[in-house]
């Protein structure tokens, strides 16, 4: 009979018109009204629970309603019916405490069940360490060298009705984190700056990623796809901005992911020893500028004052260079918006941005620094 | 002997009497509510289709924070506090509440708590944006630099709060006609002493905790600061044990307005009148005991999880106590569907729908899921428009003819009242779709698969608000002028502020009367 209504549900929910579905590559489902079945077996019993409570609720509205709509249409003056007085029965009260009670100690049953299965993170197969950063996430596969960041990758332009929004708007980054396919996988949450939430639909994972604080989390995928999500937890300007996409895939191309990504790391330190052009500076800076400090500074580098000051004209960037590597690299003491980027770029990505930004926007100041500047930067101020 | 009120500005600006600062109360609560209401359309405006069109992320957050903060503080709570001051001391037959002048400063200080607060919208940097649990370290170390003034007017709020509350408690419990024993008074003023504890026993945390802010961010200290040695979740720990109490003071006295409407026109005894102040009690008491069910994804021990759980899902017994009771009081009455009557059967219905989504948030597993998402928007918001505001507006309706001594005009009334109803219904039932399908709530712009029921949300919101303008016309005619009330108004309703004449006299009950 439950199940039956499930169907019923889920059938008028996917009924109503629905948006293009590639095969792996779910585009959510317009009209949707129901919270995703998942692709883990928490998210699926998650879900089994939530739609029993949901039609017990309904059952029991509809059995109270009724009574108070049966009365409503027979019991009216204006159909001449004449008011009872009874006011207390002590035995009906009585009922209507007991019953209730022994219907919440049975939705509590499989609840507590649930509970202890989403706490157990014990034996996993992989650790994956979760920052949040304003507004961006940062994803550390422990015990190698893999570490990355994950930006939104939805254009500005799509967001300022400058351009048709494509199907992922707003769901899409540059970095998903990618997972096996059936291996228990252990998220340690945290957050540098404030309070964000980790959150994907499919998998039932929501933990919030506080500072100073590790959470756990774990999931096991079951079908290899793409599964996105969102920051939960109000973090500033752009929270909303924040989405999460986890690549299931089979543990073979698994392996080459993690070591193409390992070699990628290897090479980027490279990087640091290399002398680039200004004109290869400045296209690596712009790139860097828009992914990383244009969500506070502005594409235009007019900033929003006074908590996002502005990049043109401003006395850092057009100051003595040790004061503009200083702010980029150990963030601002006076201003805890600007973070530290020492740690989240490459050195020749931080180069690259400092000399983006003391020759973009109109501050014409004509100097370069290399990434082993800031190799040597960070080096002596350790 | 009866003498009136002073002539002209003075009376508003010294009055001590009980009816006036009930009238200064609920007219600024209304104009909160419409205030707070035109953020709540500039939201709806924003979210009216994906992309950034109307506000900057920067200023939607603004809106919402301060949306919120303005219908709890500003709205809801001074009507209920307008509420008690015009219907507590005619109810128990009192002269006048315990302690006037402090009435007077209990009112007047809020304008000027509220004026700061809408004046951090000018300042740099912008209003408060952090929500309107305003969680650490968001608002204390990312915060703009009006965060100061939100405190100190928070700190002002909450001192209007619990002087309200001295003097509903002290009139109650030292004010009464003889012969009104404790179980013999109305249900409004039972509800009402028990908000009144509820209101002494958090105000001050909540004092606590925005001082606690105010330290970290000018004094160095490090309360929620987790580089200084501080615990962000402290934060929300404190402002929770707060906060869940606070809901309850938003709904229990509508719960003691719609005991008074239901029986009225349904021309019989509330049943179980004793069950009904147990149940509220329950409530207030359980109320301090599941804070942490905000907190479900913190990352508490499962012993607490389990605790909180428990708990919240135990608040449904005595809540559903009273929707039974209200439904059996309906139960083979003679019905009546007046404009009063049509708002506290909404109220019973669209609450009991909020309660059974606050049920399924309460299954922790399951809220894990629903937590921050636009479900919580929906359940927050079925509690709180029907259960606050339509208990609110219920009451207006339902006394303004003793207030004024003339009618409103009912099919005006009913008018408001559907297209209240549909506004409502439109506005917020879609929300539980969005959220369930995985939208976050306080999100500036969305993924495109919420478009559609985003669309519908926004235009139910701006029926809705344009609705609430036929009320304030209803009113204004009211006071005006119309059909003469009688002193009973309605069909042979109980409680002693139907003995007296309608309009009630500036000072009634200069001897006690008699109770039955």
């Amino acid at each position: 009979m439950l199940r039956g209504f499930n169907r019923l549900f889920a059938l008028m929910a996917t009924a109503l018109p629905a948006g293009t579905a590639l095969a792996e590559d779910k585009a959510p489902e317009r009209w949707g009204v129901n919270m995703p079945r998942g692709v883990t077996e928490v998210a699926q019993t998650t879900y089994d629970l939530h739609m029993l409570i949901f039609w017990i609720c309904v059952a029991i509205g509809v059995l109270v309603f009724s009574v108070m709509f049966y009365s409503m249409w027979r019991h009216r003056k204006s159909k001449g019916y004449k008011a009872a007085q009874f006011h207390e029965s002590t035995a009906v009260e009585l009922v209507w405490t007991i019953i209730p009670t022994i219907i919440l100690i049975l939705m509590a049953i499989p609840a507590t069940k649930t509970l202890y299965d989403i706490y157990d993170t014990e034996e996993a197969d992989l650790d994956i360490m979760i920052t949040g950063y304003q507004w961006k996430w940062k994803y550390d596969y422990l015990g190698s060298d893999v570490s990355f960041f994950s930006n939104l990758s939805t254009p500005r332009a799509q967001i300022d009705n400058q351009l048709p929004k494509t199907s992922n708007y707003l769901l899409e980054v540059d970095e998903p984190v990618v997972v096996p396919v059936g291996k228990k996988v252990r998220f340690l949450i945290t957050a540098n700056d404030v309070i964000h939430a980790w959150w994907v639909p499919d998998l039932a994972v929501k933990k919030d990623a506080i500072p100073g604080f590790v959470n756990e989390a774990w999931t096991r995928i079951e079908e290899p796809g793409i599964y996105r999500g969102q920051c939960a937890e109000l973090c500033g300007k752009d929270h909303g901005f924040m989405p999460i996409v986890v690549k299931a895939v089979p543990q073979t191309e698994y392996d080459q992911w993690l070591e193409k990504r390992a070699t990628e790391a290897a090479k980027m330190r490279e990087l640091t020893e290399k002398t680039f052009t200004f004109d290869e500076l400045f296209a690596r800076g712009k790139e860097v500028y828009n992914r990383n400090c244009a969500a506070c500074h502005q594409v235009n580098g007019q900033g929003v004052p006074p908590t996002f000051p502005a990049i043109a004209g401003s006395s850092v960037a057009t100051g003595p260079m040790k004061a503009h590597l200083g702010i980029v690299v150990h963030g601002s003491e006076k201003n805890p918006a600007m973070q530290a980027f020492g740690p989240q770029l490459s050195e020749a990505d931080i180069a690259a941005v400092i000399t983006y930004q003391r020759n973009a926007f109109g501050n014409d100041m004509g100097d370069t620094v290399q990434p082993i500047d800031i190799l040597n930067f960070k080096n002596n101020q350790q | 002997m009866a003498h009136g009120p002073k002539p002209g500005l003075s009376r508003w600006l010294y009055t001590t009497n009980h009816k006036d600062i009930g009238t200064m109360y609920l007219w600024f609560s209304f104009a909160m509510f419409l205030l707070g209401g035109c953020m709540a359309l500039v939201i709806r405006a924003e979210l009216f289709e994906p992309g950034l069109q109307i506000v900057q992320p920067e200023f939607f957050n603004q809106m919402t924070t301060m949306h919120g903060l303005i219908m709890v503080f500003g709205a809801v709570m001074p009507a209920f506090v307008g509420l008690a001051n015009w219907m507590i001391p005619m109810m128990i037959g009192a002269p006048d509440m315990a302690l006037p002048r402090m009435n007077n400063w209990s009112f007047w200080i809020l304008p000027f708590a509220f004026t700061m607060l809408a004046s951090t919208l000018f300042m740099d940097g912008g209003a408060p944006n952090f929500g309107w649990t305003f969680y650490a370290p968001l608002s204390t170390e990312y915060a703009p630099p009006s965060v100061t003034f939100f405190i100190f007017s928070i700190h002002i709020m909450g001192a209007s709060s619990i002087m309200g509350a001295i003097n509903i408690i002290a009139t109650i419990l030292n004010m009464r006609a003889p012969g009104m024993t404790l179980m013999k008074m109305p249900l409004f003023v039972w509800t009402w002493l028990i908000t009144a504890y509820l209101l002494i026993a958090v105000m001050p945390v909540l004092a606590g905790v925005v001082t606690m802010m105010l330290m970290d961010i000018h004094f160095g200290t490090s309360f929620f600061s987790a580089a200084g040695g501080g615990d962000p979740v402290l934060f929300q720990h404190v402002f929770w044990f707060f906060g869940h109490p606070e809901v309850y003071i938003m709904i229990l006295p509508a719960f003691g307005v719609v005991s008074a409407i239901i029986p009225t026109f349904a021309r019989k005894p509330l049943f179980g009148y004793s069950s009904m102040v147990y149940a509220t009690a329950s409530i207030a008491f359980l109320s301090f005991i599941v804070w942490a069910h905000h907190m479900f994804t913190v990352g508490m021990p499962i012993a607490g999880e389990l605790f909180f759980m428990y708990a919240t899902m135990l608040i449904a017994v005595p809540t559903g106590v009273k929707v039974f009771n209200w439904v059996t009081t309906m139960f083979r009455g003679s019905m009546t569907f007046e404009t009063p009557m049509l708002f506290a059967v909404a109220f019973v219905i669209l609450f009991t729908i909020g309660g059974f989504s606050g049920l399924m948030l309460a299954i922790a597993p399951a809220d894990f899921q629903y937590h921050d998402t636009y479900f919580v928007v929906a359940h927050f918001h079925y509690v709180l428009v029907p259960g606050a505001i339509f208990s609110i507006t219920a009451a207006v309706y339902y006394w303004l003819p003793k207030w004024t001594g003339n009618m409103y005009n009912e099919t005006m009334g009913k008018v408001h009242f559907w297209l209240s109803f549909i506004g409502l219904n439109v506005t917020f039932f879609p929300m539980h779709f969005v959220g369930l399908a995985g939208m976050p709530r306080r999100i500036p712009d969305y993924a495109l698969q919420f478009a559609d029921f985003n669309q519908i949300a926004s235009m139910g919101a701006f029926l809705f608000g344009a609705s609430q303008l036929l009320f304030l016309f209803n009113v204004i005619r009211t006071i005006q002028g119309g059909k003469k009330a009688s002193d009973e108004v309605w069909e042979n309703p109980e409680g002693l502020e139907w003995t007296v004449p309608s309009p009630a006299p500036y000072h009634t009950f200069s001897t006690p009367p008699a109770v039955r």
